[in-house]
């Protein structure tokens, strides 16, 4: 017994026991509990019919697909709204980090308040609040008009919708082209820059190309774009594309809330360079724009990474919160299924699995992005 | 006699006096206002902003509000509606509790101050009996809030706590429970025995990748499923248990990472000094391990404070489900940013403290930095 091997190896029998026999009885709870009500267990009711519309959909379905395919439409919610809110609170993050470390005594006091602000007030709450508010405007016939183009409304934002003609497909078969064109010349400059030393301003010669050769070719194919514009009928609107009040209140919401948190990462990334790899940029005779570029960047990236990656983790679990509103993602499709088919075991297995393959594939990324950029120490 | 090239001090000219552009307000002004043009715009639009906003919303919020009154009707158009306030207070704070016994809700949180205070506070007196008391309050509280117990308190089911006493109960009971469970967590994850190794880390890795909404389904739905057909537990406990798994898992990493940031000496020495493992860990690495960890342990809990709102989704009715049920009820209907403004107000008080104390103590403790 005072053998400190045996000693761990009973201890670790003792919980291995533990576990088993806490694992027995949830099972055999869970065995007598379905018994009871009579549910089979199992994937089978994926394939029946399920009954219940879904007004926000990105592939066809109607009330009479299948569970399993309500599910799927549920998923590509979940990662629309989750994929426009990493983007846009990456933006607003990054923004907002820079803009507290201004010099401007009433820049950084604004924006520290918003941030202070978003984050101490539950996310649940802002989604709901602002939802309300945007349920609450004007009804569709006295819609407020942005410069005649958009209309918002309580049924939500119509916006223009683009209509691609014949030639459209140049169009954007030219921009692939520029951006692998730009890849390439990027990367020549800078094997010539090791070389040589001399600099190419490849930057600018990329933007110029992703810019203007598909505007050329958008031109020379004759204009293939063209915008369907909401028009006003008697009670609603002709033509153009409807965004739900939903899906703009928990994108805002998202935004905000998880761009406030982005700021502070940033902000720290950017703190945690010393100021004398700034100092030292400038006696180099780098200039403040290649000082930013070249030195304090890339550094305060392999600080600022690792959590913003948390951060785009858990606004994508934290769409989940859909449900509070009704924007139909994968939860709230998830929970009318299970009201509808009493498969409670089964559909919170489909939620962990998809969340647990997510979250995996995310630290995955993690890891690897660590090791790439870990600083390599002698 | 030569010539002298230096002035003695005396024959000093006088010290003139800086440019008037980078001195007093105008210079204050310019350094910090007006630096180039983009910092002039952004202080333009930063005004703009301001002056669009502020104004507006005292206006709304104060000037033009409505403060009595038995429903919207009475209220104007232009201000605030606050008139509910004086109806329906009493649930935002206490939910359907029988408001004959909400003192009791009072008394437990009040009672909470002492509880807090040896934690809290460096130099209080009587430290010693105050943290003995600590330890027997959530005992002391939890008895307050349901009541029995040889009859001397009436008891009230644990579905009627409600309003931002169901926020305070769960987070309190969250943080109480998740704080130990999540240092035992992480230690499992950096013990050397393989199995207690794994278990902790599918047991953290699971909770983490998950929303809690969905565990909340699980508390809901499928543990009762889990559980002997007579065995009912109320939806309170089986959320405060849910939570506090929850919070726990976050808090397991937290406070990892304060155990990988304590140097691998601490551990040798502790064992050259013939401290058992558990010795070691309450004596040596512990207490620097939840030193380094104070912001990330902080920061937790405001998040599992904030999370308590979540409840709603399963039905219970906490300070946001009031709202949400007020909003919609017919006398108030279209007071959804008074009711929402007011009830953020309460969580931001909460939270915003909880991280300004969080800093304070950060500052307070970091003791080898200069």
């Amino acid at each position: 017994m005072t053998d400190e091997r045996s000693r761990g190896i009973i201890l670790q029998l003792f919980v291995l026991i533990v576990v088993l026999v806490f694992i027995a009885f949830i099972t055999s709870n869970t065995i007598a509990n379905l018994q009871r009500v009579g549910l089979a267990s199992g994937f089978g009711f994926l394939t029946d019919t399920a009954f219940f519309d879904i007004n926000q959909r990105l592939i066809d379905y109607t009330s009479q697909s299948t569970f399993g395919r309500a599910l799927v439409v549920g998923l590509l919610n979940t990662v629309l709204v989750s994929a426009l809110g990493i983007i846009t609170a990456t933006i607003l993050g990054f923004i907002g980090g820079v803009l507290r470390l201004s010099d401007n005594w009433i820049v950084s006091r604004l924006v520290t308040s918003w941030v202070e602000f978003t984050r101490n007030v539950p996310l649940l709450l802002q989604i709901i609040f602002w939802w309300a508010i945007l349920t609450s405007l004007p009804k569709v016939r006295d819609s407020l008009s942005i410069g005649g183009m958009a209309f918002l409304n309580n049924r939500g934002l119509r916006t223009p919708a683009p209509i691609f003609e014949v030639g459209m497909e140049w169009v954007i078969a030219a921009f692939i082209f520029a951006v692998v064109l730009a890849v390439g010349i990027v990367r020549w400059a800078r094997k010539r820059q090791e070389e040589t030393g001399k600099i190419f301003p490849a930057w600018r010669v990329a933007l110029v190309l992703i810019v203007g050769i598909p505007l050329i070719v958008y031109f020379v194919a004759g204009q293939p774009l063209n915008w369907d514009v909401p028009e006003r009928t008697r009670f609603n609107f002709r033509g153009g594309f409807n965004i739900t009040p939903e899906l703009i209140a928990l994108w805002f919401a998202l935004s905000t809330y998880t761009g406030a948190f982005i700021s502070e990462i940033v902000r720290a990334g950017i703190q945690s360079v010393s100021r004398g790899q700034s100092e030292a940029a400038s006696a180099l005779g780098l200039s403040k724009n290649q000082t930013m570029r070249l030195v304090i960047i890339p550094q305060a990236l392999r600080v600022i990474i690792p959590p913003l990656t948390s951060q785009h983790l858990n606004l994508t679990k934290n769409s989940s919160l859909a449900i509070a509103i009704g924007y139909q993602d994968l939860v709230s499709i998830g929970g009318t299924i299970l009201n509808q088919s009493g498969q409670a075991l089964e559909v919170v297995g489909i939620w962990m699995a998809v969340y647990l393959s997510l979250s995996l594939a995310t630290s995955a990324f993690m890891n690897w992005y660590n090791k790439r950029i870990a600083l390599v120490e002698r | 006699m030569t010539q002298a090239f230096f002035r003695q001090k005396d024959q000093m000219l006088g010290e003139r006096p800086p440019p008037a552009s980078t001195v007093g307000i105008v210079g204050w002004l310019r350094t910090n206002l007006f630096s180039n043009w983009l910092n002039s715009l952004l202080t333009i639009l930063s005004l703009y902003i301001l002056w669009s906003s502020v104004p507006s919303f005292v206006e709304w919020a104060f000037l033009k509000a409505q403060l009595g009154g038995e429903d919207r009707f009475a209220c104007s158009e232009e201000g605030a509606c606050w008139a509910w306030l004086d109806q329906r207070l009493g649930q935002f704070l206490y939910g359907l509790y029988p408001s004959k016994e909400t003192w009791r809700i009072d008394i437990a949180f009040i009672l909470l101050l002492p509880a807090l205070a040896p934690w809290l506070i460096e130099n209080v007196p009587g430290k010693k009996w105050l943290r003995r008391f600590s330890v027997i309050y959530p005992f002391i509280a939890a008895w307050l809030l349901v009541g029995g117990w040889f009859g001397i308190l009436e008891s009230v089911t644990t579905n009627n706590l409600g309003g931002f006493a169901l926020n305070l109960t769960v987070g309190l009971a969250g943080i109480v429970l998740s704080l130990p469970v999540g240092i035992l967590l992480a230690l499992g994850r950096q013990s050397r025995l393989p199995l207690i190794r794994w278990f902790s880390v599918i047991f953290i890795e699971t909770v983490r990748g998950v929303p809690l909404i969905t565990l909340l389904f699980v508390s809901n739905i499928i543990l009762p499923i889990f559980l002997p057909p007579d065995v009912a537990l109320d939806a309170v406990i089986r959320v405060i248990i849910m939570v506090s798994a929850f919070a726990s898992a976050y808090m397991a990493e937290v406070i990892r990472g304060g155990l990988q940031a304590i140097p691998k000496g601490q551990y040798e020495a502790a064992a050259a000094m013939g401290l058992s493992y558990w010795q070691s860990m309450r004596l040596i690495i512990l207490p620097q391990a939840l030193k380094i960890s104070i912001p990330g342990i902080v920061n937790t809990f405001i998040g599992l404070f904030k999370d308590t709102t979540l409840v709603i989704v399963i039905g219970l009715f906490d300070i946001l489900g009031i709202a949400n049920a007020m909003v919609s009820n017919p006398d108030w209907l279209g007071l959804s940013s008074e009711t929402y403004v007011f009830v953020a107000l309460f969580f931001f008080a909460v939270c915003f403290s909880m991280s300004r104390y969080s800093i304070r103590l950060e500052r307070k403790l970091d003791t080898d930095k200069r």
